[in-house]
């Protein structure tokens, strides 16, 4: 079963096949809780993804289900995972961005509108490359929310969380209410204090040395893999301009050809040919290359900053802790208040201690899956583009043979080909 | 209404695990209308010689010859030893080499003095090799006098190129940059293209400017240039344009031929610009890609560098390395996109303005024809009404105007006749040459592409065991 993009009255259906998606690994290899998303929908702006369920555990109604999911739904999740004061110690996955599917509509518009216009091959290959963006805006939004799935069911805590099994089981609308602009700003005021966040966690005088070397690195390495990650964009984007390029080009030569009458005509026909096949390759290489490298990028720039807010938390834990014993010191010198101060104190220890060892643990098997991350990404980016360049360089042998042969006539000659 | 190439697209995608190359089947035909398909098989089958390229073997044994066209001598139609495939068509032998090198500052302009190198076999040349320097206004001198010489006739005379090199479509992407040694290589080329243009023309070939230009060491000084530019002529070639725009008599085209052509090189022009500016286009965004490449991988070289787990930091750091070589093969590519595909489509365009230029001289003549015959009539009127009245020098003198015109309306008609058979016999060449070129083109252009191509596999085979290393 291949993935399919195509369009039914208006909507965009997506089916894809497992294993499409390896941003992250080893995320499935737990077969009590198996989790996927095998197809989406997209109706004008709203994209709804099948979010399937296998699991032998008794604390699931039934083995196996499948319940729709908007995006919504998931950073509705994702936030009341956050707002857990029991996972402060945890890694917390990062939400999945929102689908964006401007570029696509955009070229849907223009197709409805230049309709009329067009001739019947030029119509139908617009809307054969749109049906190619569609995919690969769908392939990436299915990534990221499959992933994040995936982040959840993997982690021995988060899978047993009540707010995970009723997305994955409920098999009603959620009713989860856009956030209205009180929680909007809150968000955004939150998101204001991340920048003081890189302050405090800088600030905090630091007495564990496992902490100390993860602080100094992943404050170097966000910034770095956020750079990484943004030239890796532009790159891609390049690679997709010149395959517009070679569009371009091929029709260009079409049109020139169509008014041509002489023996030309056939010669420019199949150079638009040339180019029309190294424009789907170049396409190729360019999703290809977003897909691996800067999705890659892009998913851990987010889990890198997941891992700092776990370090901003137990910074605070740590200022908190430290403010409670200076509070225990004035109380006892007071001589009032002390045992009050003491419960406090004695808490804010806990809770550091507490997120200190679930930190502790959770940077290290996040190391550990970075590494596994990009591994298998790189490799497999590699393999893609040493496939690639071999097949355009079959491809270009072809027609090369293919045009020098027509200069030999039926000789049969294989030309330049020699020195190759 | 599904899509199969989206659907196959993922496919590919999907190796069922993470096996290298060997394992995947080739997909040679991903294309169910691939018009080559069979040739694939042909290829296979035929050319036993051709198995190791084909084969999906480990990294490639074949050292890639030198990048084929893009060194400083791009000779896109230098005819070696070796293409004897053209000459198989052509029957004819065209054993001619021309070069120019050597780009000399004199004054502020970098580009004004070169050496000019010609080796031929020809007879008509009195040396078998000779090099000669000539400056570029001497290059402009030639193409005005053969312009002037030829043009009226029908012929179509190569244009010069031009002063200044801009893009002709003036496409702007990012920073235009036109460093010195950019200009220089694009004037090198241009000219040494023009020349072999030039003596391409059989016509040309024998003139007697054209051999002194190529031969003799010492050359009488150009006169000033600006009339001489490429410019300039556009100018005069335009001011017969409009000559024939402002008749007031239109042509009354008897020959379809020249009613269907002309419209054939209307469009043409259209459309080869339109092509140009897209092949322009691809040349900008090739050098951002470049750009791009470079500038991911000090990025990846950064991130390399704060990366703590030392395989994958090793692994970050020769992936940078990777795509700065990567870079210099972009850069390399767009040079090839540039010299062969966008000069070649300029120089077209030019080609067709010559050519344009030529229709218009053709018109004029008929229209020096036309008012021959009107100037004959009244010529002949006028003797009419001297009949009867008694002035015999005055009709003796009207008689000897209508012999002239006689003879002028026969010399223009003949005139006609014999552009006309030009401009048939020119168009022809023409056509055939174009096919010629852009197949010599798109040849080389898929030579570099194929050794574009082996670079990346030989980059990314070698990279690949460090990704697999990572532990």
């Amino acid at each position: 079963p291949h993935p399919r993009c195509f369009q039914e009255s208006g909507s965009w259906f997506l089916t894809t096949t497992p294993l499409v998606r390896s941003v992250s690994v080893d995320l499935n290899n737990d077969a009590s809780l198996v989790i996927d998303i095998p197809d989406a929908l997209c109706e004008r702006d709203k994209v709804k993804f099948t979010v399937h369920t296998k699991t032998t555990l008794s604390s699931f109604q039934k083995p196996e289900f499948s319940v729709p999911r908007q995006h919504e739904e998931f950073i509705w999740l994702h936030d009341t995972i956050v707002e857990t004061e029991e996972y402060a110690g945890l890694i917390i996955p990062p939400a999945p961005p929102k689908p964006d599917f401007e570029g696509p509509r955009e070229k849907m518009h223009k197709l409805g509108e230049g309709e009329s216009s067009m001739t019947k091959e030029e119509y139908a290959k617009m809307k054969q490359e749109l049906e190619a963006e569609y995919l690969a805006v769908f392939k990436k939004t299915v990534q990221v929310h499959e992933v994040f799935l995936q982040r959840l069911s993997s982690h021995p805590i988060f899978r047993k969380d009540r707010n995970f099994q009723i997305f994955l089981e409920y098999d009603q609308d959620l009713s989860v209410r856009r956030k209205n602009a009180k929680e909007m700003f809150g968000g955004f005021f939150k998101n204001m204090v991340k920048s003081a966040d890189e302050v405090l966690i800088s600030g905090v005088k630091e007495v564990d040395e496992f902490f100390e070397q993860e602080k100094t690195f992943l404050l170097d390495y966000s910034s770095k893999i956020k750079d990484a990650s943004a030239k890796a964009e532009k790159m891609t984007r390049s690679h997709k301009n010149v395959a517009d390029d070679y569009n371009h080009i091929s029709g260009a030569l079409n049109s020139t050809a169509a008014d041509n009458n002489t023996a030309f005509k056939k010669h420019l026909e199949k150079y638009a040919e040339v180019f029309e096949k190294l424009r789907k390759l170049e396409d190729r290489v360019a999703s290809d290359q977003e897909l691996k490298l800067t999705e890659l990028l892009r998913y851990y720039t987010r889990d890198i900053q997941a891992a700092k807010d776990l370090l901003y938390r137990r910074a605070r834990a740590l200022a908190d802790n430290e403010n409670s014993n200076k509070a225990l010191d004035k109380a006892r010198l007071k001589g009032k208040d002390i045992a009050q101060a003491e419960e406090n104190q004695k808490q804010c220890l806990q809770k550091f201690d507490k997120l200190s060892e679930s930190g502790k643990k959770e940077l290290t098997s996040f190391k550990a899956r970075r590494v596994v991350a990009f591994r298998k990404n790189l490799i497999e980016m590699t393999e893609l583009e040493i496939k690639h360049a071999k097949v355009r360089r079959l491809k270009c042998c072809v027609y090369h043979y293919m045009f020098t042969r027509q200069c030999s006539g039926s000789h049969g000659k294989p030309g330049n080909m020699r020195e190759f | 209404m599904e899509s199969p190439e989206a659907a196959r697209l993922s496919a590919e995608d999907i190796s069922p695990s993470s096996n290298g190359p060997k394992a995947e089947p080739m997909l040679l035909d991903d294309d169910p209308d691939d018009l080559f398909a069979e040739a694939t098989e042909e290829v296979s089958l035929d050319s036993p010689e051709r198995q190791p390229i084909l084969s999906d073997g480990p990294s490639p044994v074949i050292t890639p010859v030198t990048p084929v066209m893009i060194s400083s001598r791009a000779d896109v139609f230098d005819r070696s030893p070796d293409q004897d495939e053209d000459e198989e068509e052509n029957r004819d032998t065209f054993d001619i080499q021309i070069s120019v090198s050597d780009p000399e500052k004199v004054g502020k302009d970098v580009c004004d003095s070169l050496s000019l190198c010609l080796q031929t076999s020809l007879s008509i040349f009195s040396r078998d090799e000779v090099c000669v320097k000539r400056r570029f206004s001497d290059f402009l001198g030639l193409h005005s006098k053969l312009a002037s010489k030829y043009m009226h006739m029908g012929y179509i005379v190569p244009p010069a190129p031009e002063k200044s090199i801009v893009g002709m479509t003036k496409v702007k992407v990012g920073k235009e940059d036109l460093s010195s040694v950019e200009f220089v290589e694009k004037r090198r080329s241009a000219l040494e293209r023009y020349l072999l243009r030039t003596v391409k023309h059989p016509a040309l070939l024998k003139d007697p400017d054209v051999l002194q230009f190529l031969e003799s060491s010492e050359l009488p000084r150009a006169v000033s240039t600006q009339a001489l530019s490429g410019a300039g002529i556009l100018r005069m070639v335009n001011k017969a344009a409009d000559a024939v725009n402002k008749m007031t008599i239109k042509m009354n085209e008897s020959d379809a031929w020249f009613e269907e052509k002309q419209q054939q090189f209307e469009n043409l022009d259209v459309q080869l610009r339109k092509l140009h500016a897209s092949v322009e286009s691809l040349v900008c965004h090739r050098k951002e890609l470049s750009v791009n490449t470079a500038s991911f991988a000090k990025s990846a070289a950064m991130l390399g560098n704060s990366e703590d787990h030392t395989a994958l930091s090793r692994a970050l750091s020769q992936l940078a390395e990777v795509e700065e070589k990567i870079d210099q093969l972009h850069q390399d590519q767009a040079c090839a996109d540039f010299y062969l595909i966008s000069e070649l489509l300029g120089d077209y365009v030019r080609l067709i303005t010559a050519v344009k230029g030529v229709f218009d001289q053709r018109m004029k003549t008929w229209a020096k024809c036309q008012d021959a015959q009107v100037m004959l009539q009244r010529k002949r009127e006028a003797e009419a009404k001297l009949q009867h009245a008694n002035k015999p020098d005055k009709l003796q003198q009207a008689k000897d105007e209508i012999r002239e015109w006689e003879g002028k309306v026969q010399q223009g008609e003949r005139d006609f006749e014999q552009i006309s058979k030009n401009i048939r016999r020119e168009v022809g060449r023409f056509e055939k040459d174009r096919v010629k070129d852009f197949r010599v083109v798109i040849i080389k252009y898929l030579e570099s592409l194929v050794h574009t191509q082996q670079q990346m596999i030989k980059y990314w085979e070698a990279f690949l065991p460090e990704a697999k290393a990572i532990a």
